[in-house]
């Protein structure tokens, strides 16, 4: 009987070499991608709690959200998931040019994005320490924003190693897959979070 | 088999303290370091003992004895028995599927590197006044003591977190994806079936801690009100969230252990382990189950009656995969050929004291008499007898029986037996009275008791000294084993599972010659001609002629 004799092909990376099961890496982002999802069940179930408790939600005296400015922000996230998704499409069939090119104008939006949340930030006008809503919307946006930021810079990390040659082709591309994942995950959250933050 | 130390190349001891990759080098690593931590902790318990063997606080102030119980209890859990138990797997995991290394093997390696900076970073917690409000935490009291100590201390808690979800990613991929193409899920050794339902549980509860702990760290630090009531927070909520973490935590700390005497048992006993699969199920029915049972801590914090009812019932429900286990062990003892060496009693320790904390949480399940003995001495003597009782006795199983395999020496029994003696009455000396005390009403956590306590305290600490003393022949029995114990054969227990089949300790590329796998890992009995193998067949030859 012989271990992993069937995955040794020079598409396959060395760290990959000793391994069974071609698809254990992408297994492992799965796996961390739920644990990050329970962090956010947590934040969600703290945020629904303090709903429930509090008769007037927002509590009176806190200023309306706009949702118009966040409405477009959700937009162009979403929409985000769909470029990305070519890019990997793009790469699939050897097409470097299109992985950079569709992963470049994700990273855009998903800047746009972030620029959107800060702008909405300064011009809140409530603050981190106003009441419950105040953190509850702060932390949840804030920490959700935090995954924006490191998913754009997984999509950066992608970019600049699509410069070396060969790095990524239609057998290896893990990294593309693992910054997709994590990516449509981070839209996905976004979803939850604005139809309980935002809308109702 | 008589092959001894392989003549391939093996680590040097530098490389123990080097980020190293290789899974063997991070289970030792875990192991030596939790043990490290373990001496810390238990230094910390028994100046606790200490104090109460009078009623009077009179040798720390309050505020030490609550750092002291603060500490005591953090470094038990997340830097003692959680990371012991990651070390156990981290060695044993892939030897037992057959791999090379984890699947992840650098991220195997920050796993562990987290841990001892944060381990570092609760202790110096001194410096700043360590935090009072006890291992769980609880606002509005961690908001008022001391606000720096309480900060290391949640992120110190929040890089063991880190590491702990690593962790469980590295185990679930390495289990479900490494095994050799011959070992089918049903196959592997119930050690990996308990891992996995282990890590399963903490990759899903540890990051809600970690959301809680966050929160709770910008009401300390930024002045938020999550959980503050005088900014109409809601303490409670913590409490859910802590408790979603730190119920499943208990089935962490346990679950592993469970699974190391569903090893130990069967190889000395020389019987095939009875009810495999119960075994297995009622590991991945314990982690379902201790997942929705949270609020039976909260039974006393104003839980409505139908809510605790549920709780109530499902806390129960527990008993039935745990029952199932116990007498799946005591069925595989059964007629069997004891070999009464140090592993197996402290396996049949580990049984015999897991039990009495399983029936003591059935009692504290109910609601009346949780109700009853809320926060007193009985909930101590329970958790100690299920985590110290099962989860420290089920370690040195572990440690007394892959002792060979890890360090090529073999241990020395007479030593082996006095630690266990001396562990086994000192933790009925020192936690069985605590049982009463709860009974009588005396509160924990604290270091002024009444006068009608003191006799039970007495010989509670009494116990803890014989259970502190009981550790200085296993650090005897280890340093002199390691020295000039005799040298381990490549099988000395002529066990079946995978790690046996390499040599002893195993070579840095775990097997010189790809492992066999035959029908099962506990075939003890099994007909050696239906076998291709002639190296297995010549061990279950062996395995047949002595059991």
């Amino acid at each position: 009987m012989q271990i992993s004799t069937d995955i040794t092909s020079s598409s396959v990376s060395a760290e990959q070499e000793h391994h069974g099961h071609p698809d254990f890496r992408i297994f492992g982002v799965v796996l961390f991608l739920i644990a990050e999802g329970m962090i956010f069940l947590g934040l969600f179930s703290a945020f629904l709690i303090y709903r429930s408790m509090i008769p007037v939600w927002p509590p009176e005296g806190t200023p309306e959200l706009e949702t118009l400015l966040p409405g477009i922000n959700s937009i162009i996230l979403i929409s985000s998931s769909f470029v990305m998704h070519q890019g990997q499409a793009a790469i699939k069939k050897n097409d470097v040019a299109g992985l950079r090119l569709w992963f470049g104008i994700t990273a855009l939006m998903g800047a746009i994005f972030l620029a959107g949340q800060l702008y909405e930030y300064f011009h809140l006008e409530f603050g981190l320490t106003t009441n419950l809503f105040a953190s509850s919307f702060y932390v949840l946006t804030g920490f959700h924003g935090l995954h924006v930021t490191v998913g754009l810079l997984l999509i950066l990390c992608v970019l600049w190693r699509s410069q070396r040659p060969n790095h990524y082709s239609s057998q290896s591309h893990f990294g593309v897959e693992a910054a997709e994942l994590y990516w449509h995950f981070v839209d996905v959250v976004w979803v939850i979070l604005f139809i309980l933050v935002y809308l109702l | 088999m008589t092959a001894a130390i392989s003549a391939t190349k093996q680590r040097k001891w530098q490389d123990y303290f080097t980020f190293c990759t290789d899974h063997k080098v991070i289970g030792i690593q875990y192991l030596v370091s939790s043990f490290f931590f373990y001496f810390i902790g238990g230094i910390f318990a028994e100046i606790m003992r200490t104090e109460l063997a009078t009623p009077e606080p009179d040798l720390v102030s309050p505020e030490l004895y609550n750092q002291l119980l603060t500490l005591h209890g953090t470094i038990m859990i997340f830097l003692w028995i959680v990371p012991a138990a990651a070390g156990f797997a981290n060695y044993l995991i892939p030897l037992m599927v057959g791999a090379e290394d984890m699947a992840f093997p650098r991220l195997n390696a920050l796993a562990f590197w987290i841990n001892p900076p944060a381990g570092v970073l609760l202790l110096s917690s001194f410096f700043v006044g360590a935090p009072q409000s006890g291992w769980t935490s609880y606002p509005p009291l961690s908001l008022l003591s001391g606000k720096w100590g309480e900060e290391f201390w949640i992120l110190s808690i929040l890089l063991i977190g880190t590491s702990s979800i690593l962790g469980a990613i590295n185990f679930i991929t390495t289990i479900l994806k490494m095994r050799i193409p011959d070992m089918d899920i049903h196959s592997m050794p119930l050690f990996c079936w308990a891992m996995l339902a282990s890590s399963a549980l903490a990759l899903l509860s540890t990051p809600v801690l970690a959301a809680a702990l966050v929160l709770l760290s910008f009401d300390l630090i930024i002045g938020t009100n999550f959980f503050n009531p005088a900014g109409g927070g809601n303490p409670i909520v913590y409490q859910h969230l802590f408790w979603f973490y730190s119920h499943p935590a208990v089935y962490i700390m346990i679950l592993p252990f469970f699974g190391i005497i569903s090893e130990v048992l069967p190889v000395h006993s020389r019987k095939p382990i009875f009810g495999y699969r119960a075994i297995a199920y009622s590991s991945l029915a314990i982690s379902f189950l201790g997942l929705i049972v949270w609020a039976h801590h909260m039974f006393t914090s104003g839980t409505p009656g139908w809510l605790r009812m549920f709780f109530m019932a499902t806390t129960m429900l527990i008993a039935v995969p745990t029952g199932i286990k116990i007498f799946s062990w005591c069925a595989t003892l059964w007629g069997g050929k004891l070999n009464l060496n140090t592993s197996l009693l402290f396996g049949i320790g580990f049984v015999s004291s897991f039990l009495i904390g399983g029936l003591s949480g059935v009692m504290i399940a109910s609601v009346p008499f949780d109700i009853h003995v809320h926060d007193t001495y009985f909930i101590v003597a329970h958790f100690h007898y299920v985590l110290f009782g099962g989860s420290v006795l089920g370690l040195y199983a572990g440690v007394y029986h892959w002792f060979p395999k890890m360090t090529g020496r073999m241990v020395n029994e007479t030593l082996g037996r006095i630690h266990f003696v001396m562990s086994f009455i000192g933790l009925n000396v020192t936690f069985l009275p605590m049982h009463e005390l709860g009974l009588m009403g005396m509160n924990r956590r604290i270091a002024l008791y009444d006068l009608e306590f003191q006799p039970l305290n007495l010989i509670s600490t009494i116990g803890s000294y014989i259970l502190a003393t009981s550790t200085i022949p296993f650090i005897i029995n280890v340093i002199w084993s390691l020295n000039k114990g005799t040298q381990a054969e490549r099988n000395p227990w002529r066990s079946l599972t995978l790690e046996w089949q390499t040599s002893s300790p195993p070579a840095i590329e775990n097997f010189s010659e790809p492992p066999v796998l035959w029908s099962g890992p506990y075939e003890y009995g099994i007909d050696s001609e239906s076998i291709e193998s002639e190296s297995v067949q010549d061990l279950l030859t062996e395995v047949a002629s002595e059991g």
